[in-house]
Parts: structure tokens; C-alpha cells; sequence
């Protein structure tokens, strides 16, 4: 398996997702090599990770936009400047290399950066190639255009997959709709959350000054995500002008960090609602897990979002959501209030409909608990495991 | 005609913000107590300019007051640089004071936390200036009848303020879009008042030693003392050299092997020369020359940047947000009586603050992030505003409404 990111060093949701489906097939007799692009401590048994190249995870991470390049000091001591795109390339020569001494049934890769080295291998072994779709170059810009390398490698590889899953119905629209790939290739595997792992907080809630305000009656917006176009996040700040408008005893906490941080952060001082708006920077462990528990309301605005894990993770903390309608997660959470990521006035009415409505929030967070339980990313390894039987049969062993 | 230079040094420190996060809000109070090995640390940023400015630049002054009877200047110490001196630098502080006491330095007033009160609260502002004038009785024994308003900000009203307070002389740039075709080596008068006078500084020349000084590129590099003084002596009618600057450009923003001190010791001897060269306060200044016209200024201008105006300051929406903020605690804050409540408020009043959130960076950029403890404006905002919060929270802890 062919990957980018695993957790701890994850940034976003896919890592997430990989460990998860991994950890569930892994139960079914699948033996897993997932090979990442960098050296890294993970604490997982049920699988092994190699590393395509001898390099840190923070000569890959911070390489994050495809618009940006690095200055890396090689352990020879030379320094290099590598873009994203260099990464892609570096990865998959390494793969290519590896996968020569390697007995290899399928390869199954994560996103757009591990596709080239998954069509390397293909060629090199002539095993079943699939594509696992978290997100497309349309989502990740906000817009149909998007960076036309990416959508090259994106296009290509789609093209010359036996098969492709993608993590929502919405998700295989646009695969769909932007590559002309034939729709019965694409088979829908929803992300998942596994209810029974969820840890609760037992001290004391990190965000003191909010919990403070909370016992003064303000309402808390929360927010949680890479902040990037993708992610609809002005129009959230916005909406809350509004919001604030209507009830000034409103806050909204903003946890991440991304390329439109600064942007986002003088769009509020410009909006006048400076004070009501809390940016907490990227976090992890128990201030990520607080910042689900302290919100009266989550908010995911985003303009194209593939599934979108956090309002699945908010109901865990008892927090319900507002999602945009342009959202994947939405194929499988009912209980939710539900907007246009482009209806500013709608998402502020909304808003503020639930912060005043107590009764409102119970009821939503009631029956989302009840869709919740439901949820395991077993359902999901199930599908997969078809998949990779399906796509085996016939092969030599 | 004698011919003057008014030699006025402005000494102030800021109280920084330690790195303080969204955590932080309503767990610690500490704002200013970064930690001793951080760069925005408090006391080692004032000993490290005690020891490269402030002391080697009061010995060399010293020693001139002392070599000639005839030179003289006027400094002004915002009250949070004195307080910070009193605490980490006792050594700095009595250095001032020895130039104080041979009776030929001039202390001007102003707010003691360096604040632009002025423009937001009128009576904020007047505590402040008394505050800093008691500050100033009890270490220096002057009473100051001159006063500069922070960061040189002015206009009529404040003008007018100064004037039936009773101060004698008010400082700010010499700008030319005001002076129009005027120059500002001579003593004026504002708008609709009766006996203050106004001293406007001479940019041009107080630039050349406080930005230009030590710039290689620059066309007159290297600057001498007396080509310094043959260029003000060309101007035959003028009666005083307004030479306005920051105190730490001797040692701090011009770095000693610029050669800086030399220049300044060199300045008085060269200038005195010329007979009827003369060095004067401001005060002084002010009192011998009788103001050749008036002027009007209804806007605010400041001694900053290309624009000399507070866009530095407030002239972005996060600047805007934050000091609005800050100033609509005041009532709340006030009526708790919480003294050490009140003086963190008014220690985030001061300017410096807001300028490390200042987004231009065209043509001042570089002057700005020399200044600033922050890698971005952005980050300067954040940790501000997660102050300002925990501020709401100790009100709101007080029971204050909020």
C-alpha cells in the first residue's frame, strides 16, 4: 500500500483513514507493506511501514503546497531545494526500486502524490492497481481548474487503473465529472469512525477562557481543519459577523493552520469581530479533542469536501454540526443541520438559530449519537477486501 | 544671530508580550514574563540596550556637558522605561540622572505608558501624563513644561490641550506637507493658542544621523561632524536645528563601529567654532525666538514612516480591531480598582504593540521588522487579542458586567 501520511504525522483526515482501513484488514488476513515517504516512529504492529527514502517527516510535511519549494540540507551536507512535485518523483523512483525484489498481489494507493510510483509498479510487476480517491485536485483548489500537473497525474492514473475507490458518492461524481473515468470502475467506500476508541476528557477543558465565558452564556462556534481554500472558512467568518450581529455573546474557535491563516485572521480583525474569534493553531491529543467538547455548534463550511471526518468526531464529544451540503459526510450523517457553503446568509441564520435553541442542539445531538453508534470502519474494510479478492482471482499466489 | 541646535532624545523600552496562547487565556496573567532565555524577554532586551546604548551614550554626554559649558539637550523617558530601568538596569537609570543634574538636560513630557490615549480617551490620557509627571519629580526633580505626545502625534487639538494645561512648548514633525514652502529651523505658533509654542523637527537632518547614518550606499556616507555642521550652517537664517530622534540610535540602530559616537562627540566642538553657535533645550528654544508664523494641522500627523501619519498603528483592520477593543475596557477595568489589573491595561495601551501588527511593508518594512519581537503581524494580532481576552476573563472573574 502506497501512502503519504500515517498518524501521528498526519495532517489531515487521510492519514487517518489509512490507518484505520489497514488496521481493519489487517484483521482479515491481509498482509499490508505500506511504504511512506519519510522515517518516522509509528506505534502499529498490525502492519509493517518502510520508508521510501531516508528522510524526516519534516522535510515532507512543511512541502505541503504544490506552488512552494524547500531548501533541505542533504546528510551529505549539500543543500537541495525540492518542490512537492520533486517528492512525488523521489518517492517514486524509490518505490520502483523497492518493489523489484518484492512479491506484490495489489497495489493500492492513497492520493494523487503515490500514483505515479503505483503505475510504476504496475508496470514493473503487472499486478492490479487501485486508486483510493480522498480527494481530488477540484476539491483541494475550491474550483474546476485546479494545478494541471496534478490533474495530469490525477487524469492519467485514473485512466489506467483496474479500479478506483473513492471515499464518497460526491467524490465520485467529480472523478466522474472532471476525468471521464466510466462510473461502474468507482466504487463508493465510505471513511469511517470506530465509536469504542473515542477518548473522553476527564480533566478539566484546556480552553479555560471559553468554558468561562460558556458559564457567562456565550455560545461557541467551533471549527476544526486545515485552513485552506478547500475549506470554505471566510464564509464561516462571514456568516459569524452576522451571527455576532444577532447574539454578541458568540465566539467562534478556529483550530488548525494552513495557508489562508493569515488571510482569515485580518478578514475578522476586518469584519469587526476580532474579539469573538479565537485562533488556536494546529493541535493534537487533548486540546484537539477539547476543541470538539467546548463547541456548542461545529461548523465544516467546506466548498468541496470529499467525506469530512470532524463533524463524525464532534458527536463523539456531544457537539453537533452545521456541514455544507457540498460535503461527503453528509452521505452518511443525517442528523445535522445542513447549508450551501456559498449561503452566507443562510449559514448565519442557521447558526444562530441553533446557538439560541437549546432544544434544537439536544435533538440533533441525540439522534447523530444514535447514527454513530452505527458507525465502524469494519463495514469498510469489508468492502475492500471484496475488492482486493475480486481483483485477485486468477493470479498466481 | 545666534543660531541653535536642539538636540532632543527620546529613551523608551516597551513592556513586550511574552508568546501567550488561546491556552493561555484565563490561566496566567503573566503577559510581560517571558522566559529569560527568550528573545522578547524584557530584561535582557533592557540590559543589552543599557549596556550597548544607554550607558556608553550618557558617558560621552557627560563628558561633553562637562568639556562644554555650552551644550546642552532634552531627552524623554516614557514612564515604562524608567520603571524597567528601576528594576534590571539601576546603573542605566543613574546615568540619566547625573546628566539631569549638571542642569542642562531638559526633560519633556509626556504619557507614562507611551500610549496614543490621546485620540481615544481623553481622560485616560491626562492620568497618564500626570502619572508620568510625578514619575518625573520623583527621579529627575524637573517638573516638565514641554511635552511631546507619543510616537510625536499631533494635531491642533492636542496643541490647544498642551496649551491651557499650561505646558510652554509642544514638539512634533516637520513636515512639509504642513510647513508647505515654511522651514522648520524656527519657532512657530499653533492654531488658536495662546502662549505655546511649537518646535518642529528638521527630518531631513535628524534622519541622516538616526536612519542614514550608518548606510553605506547613502551618497554622503561617511557623515563627519563637520560636514554635519557646514550643511546647517548654509542655512544663514535660521535660528534652530530641531535634531528629533530615538536615544537608541546612538549604539542600538546605528551600532557603534558605524562610528556613531565619535560623530556625536565630535558635533558640539565643530558647531561651536562658528561663534554665536549655540546648543539650546526645547524649552529654551522656544522662549528666545519668537514665532515667525502659525501652524495649522487639523489632521493627525505623526514622525513615522513615509506617511507620517498613525497608519503605522491603526492603519490596518487588525490594529483597528485591538486597540478599539482595548479602549472600550476602560470603564469595567477602572471601576474594579484593581490596580494590578489597571496597569497591565495600560501597559497594552502602549504603541509598540500595535505597530508589530503593521502590515505595510513597501517602504518601511524593514524599519518595522527590526522593531518587532514577531515573525509576522499576524502572530503580533493573535497574541495580543489572546491577552486582551484574558483581560474579559479577570473582569468577568470580578464579576464586572461584561
Amino acid at each position: 500500500m502506497l501512502g503519504w501520511e500515517l498518524p501521528p504525522h498526519n495532517s489531515g483526515g487521510m492519514g487517518v483513514a489509512c490507518y484505520q482501513l489497514c488496521k481493519e484488514l489487517s484483521k482479515k488476513d491481509v498482509d499490508i507493506e505500506f511504504v511512506l515517504p519519510y522515517e518516522a516512529d509509528h506505534e502499529i504492529d498490525f502492519m509493517q511501514i518502510t520508508a521510501a527514502h531516508p528522510q524526516g517527516v519534516a522535510a515532507v510535511l512543511p512541502s505541503g503546497g504544490v506552488y512552494d519549494s524547500q531548501r533541505y540540507i542533504l546528510p551529505d551536507g549539500s543543500e537541495q531545494h525540492l518542490t512537492l512535485h520533486d517528492q512525488q518523483r523521489l518517492y517514486e523512483r524509490n518505490v520502483m526500486r523497492m518493489a523489484e525484489s518484492k512479491e506484490i498481489d495489489i497495489v493500492h494507493a492513497h492520493d494523487w502524490l503515490t500514483f505515479r510510483a503505483a503505475l510504476r509498479v504496475k508496470e514493473l510487476k503487472g499486478c492490479p492497481l487501485i486508486l483510493h480517491v480522498h480527494s481530488v485536485e477540484s476539491d483541494r483548489c475550491g474550483s474546476p481548474h485546479g494545478n494541471p500537473l496534478v490533474k495530469e497525474v490525477e487524469g492519467l492514473s485514473m485512466q489506467l487503473a483496474d479500479q478506483i475507490i473513492a471515499v464518497s458518492e460526491h467524490t465520485k461524481m467529480c472523478i466522474v465529472r472532471d476525468y471521464g473515468i466510466p462510473a461502474d470502475k468507482i466504487t463508493v467506500v465510505h471513511n469511517s469512525i470506530n465509536p469504542g476508541e473515542l477518548e473522553l476528557e476527564q480533566s478539566e477543558n484546556a480552553y479555560r477562557y471559553i468554558t468561562l465565558m460558556k458559564q457567562l452564556g456565550y455560545k461557541v462556534v467551533v471549527n476544526v481543519g486545515r485552513l485552506t481554500i478547500q475549506k470554505g472558512l471566510p464564509n464561516l467568518l462571514r456568516a459569524m459577523k452576522d451571527v455576532v450581529a444577532q447574539e454578541p455573546r458568540s465566539l467562534l474557535l478556529i483550530v488548525g493552520n494552513g495557508e489562508q491563516y493569515r488571510e482569515l485572521v485580518e478578514l475578522s480583525a476586518e469584519l469587526g469581530i476580532g474579539p469573538n474569534v479565537l485562533f488556536a493553531d494546529f493541535q493534537r491529543g487533548k486540546r484537539w479533542r477539547d476543541a470538539f467538547a467546548v463547541g456548542d455548534l461545529f461548523v465544516m463550511p467546506s466548498i468541496s469536501e470529499p467525506f469530512g471526518l470532524t463533524p463524525l468526531e464532534a458527536i463523539g464529544y456531544g457537539t453537533p454540526s452545521l456541514i455544507s451540503k457540498q460535503s461527503g459526510v453528509s452521505e452518511v450523517l443525517h442528523s445535522c443541520l445542513r447549508v450551501d457553503f456559498w449561503d452566507i446568509n443562510e449559514m448565519a441564520n442557521q447558526i444562530t438559530g441553533a446557538l439560541r435553541n437549546n432544544a434544537l442542539r439536544q435533538e440533533l445531538i441525540s439522534n447523530a449519537s444514535q447514527e454513530y453508534k452505527q458507525l465502524s470502519w469494519g463495514a469498510a474494510s469489508d468492502k475492500i477486501a471484496r475488492l482486493y479478492k475480486a481483483h485477485t482471482q486468477g493470479a498466481p499466489a | 544671530m545666534s543660531k541653535s541646535i536642539v538636540l532632543y532624545l527620546h529613551v523608551h523600552q516597551p513592556y513586550r508580550i511574552r508568546h501567550y496562547t488561546v491556552f493561555d487565556s484565563g490561566v496566567s496573567h503573566d503577559y510581560f514574563d517571558s522566559h529569560q532565555d527568550s528573545q522578547g524577554n524584557n530584561q535582557r532586551i533592557l540590559e543589552k540596550v543599557a549596556e550597548k546604548s544607554y550607558l556608553p551614550t550618557n558617558a560621552r554626554l557627560l563628558q561633553l556637558l562637562k568639556d562644554n559649558p555650552e551644550f546642552k539637550l532634552s531627552l524623554s523617558l516614557s514612564g515604562v522605561v524608567i520603571e524597567q530601568m528601576e528594576r534590571w538596569s539601576p546603573k542605566a537609570l543613574k546615568s540619566f540622572q547625573e546628566l539631569v543634574a549638571t542642569g542642562r538636560v531638559e526633560i519633556v513630557g509626556e504619557t507614562y505608558h507611551h500610549s496614543l490615549a490621546f485620540f481615544y480617551s481623553r481622560e485616560e490620557f491626562e492620568i497618564q501624563v500626570e502619572m508620568h509627571r510625578q514619575k518625573i519629580q520623583e527621579v529627575f526633580g524637573q517638573t516638565p513644561t514641554a511635552f511631546r505626545n507619543t510616537e510625536l502625534a499631533y494635531n491642533n487639538e492636542l496643541a490647544q490641550w498642551a496649551d491651557s494645561t499650561g505646558y510652554k512648548t509642544i514638539l512634533t514633525e516637520g513636515w512639509d506637507p504642513v510647513l508647505e514652502w515654511r522651514s522648520p529651523n524656527y519657532v512657530y505658533q499653533p492654531t488658536n493658542t495662546g502662549q505655546i509654542r511649537l518646535l518642529m523637527k528638521n527630518y531631513r537632518l535628524s534622519d541622516d544621523i538616526a536612519f542614514r547614518f550608518g548606510d553605506r550606499d547613502w551618497k554622503e556616507w561617511p557623515l563627519t561632524a563637520d560636514k554635519f555642521a557646514h550643511w546647517m550652517s548654509e542655512d544663514k537664517d535660521a535660528t534652530n536645528f530641531n535634531l528629533f530622534m530615538d536615544y537608541e540610535t546612538f549604539g542600538e540602530h546605528q551600532w557603534e563601529d558605524s562610528g556613531v559616537f565619535d560623530f556625536l562627540e565630535h558635533l558640539p566642538r565643530e558647531w561651536l567654532k562658528t561663534p554665536g553657535n549655540t546648543f539650546m533645550n526645547v524649552s529654551e528654544a522656544a522662549e528666545s525666538f519668537e514665532p515667525v508664523g502659525e501652524v495649522d494641522i487639523p489632521h493627525i500627523i505623526t514622525w513615522a514612516d513615509t506617511e507620517r501619519d498613525l497608519s503605522a498603528w491603526i492603519g490596518n483592520a487588525m490594529q483597528r480591531s485591538s486597540i478599539e477593543a482595548l479602549y472600550e475596557l476602560r470603564q469595567r477595568i477602572i471601576d474594579t480598582g484593581d490596580w494590578a489589573l489597571i496597569e497591565d491595561w495600560r501597559r497594552l495601551q502602549t504603541s509598540d504593540h500595535f505597530y508589530y501588527m503593521c502590515t505595510k511593508w513597501f517602504n518601511d518594512g524593514d524599519i518595522h521588522a527590526y522593531f518587532s519581537p514577531y515573525n509576522t503581524p499576524y502572530e503580533a494580532y493573535i497574541n495580543f487579542m489572546n491577552v486582551f481576552r484574558d483581560l474579559e476573563y479577570r473582569l468577568a472573574e470580578k464579576g464586572a458586567t461584561v
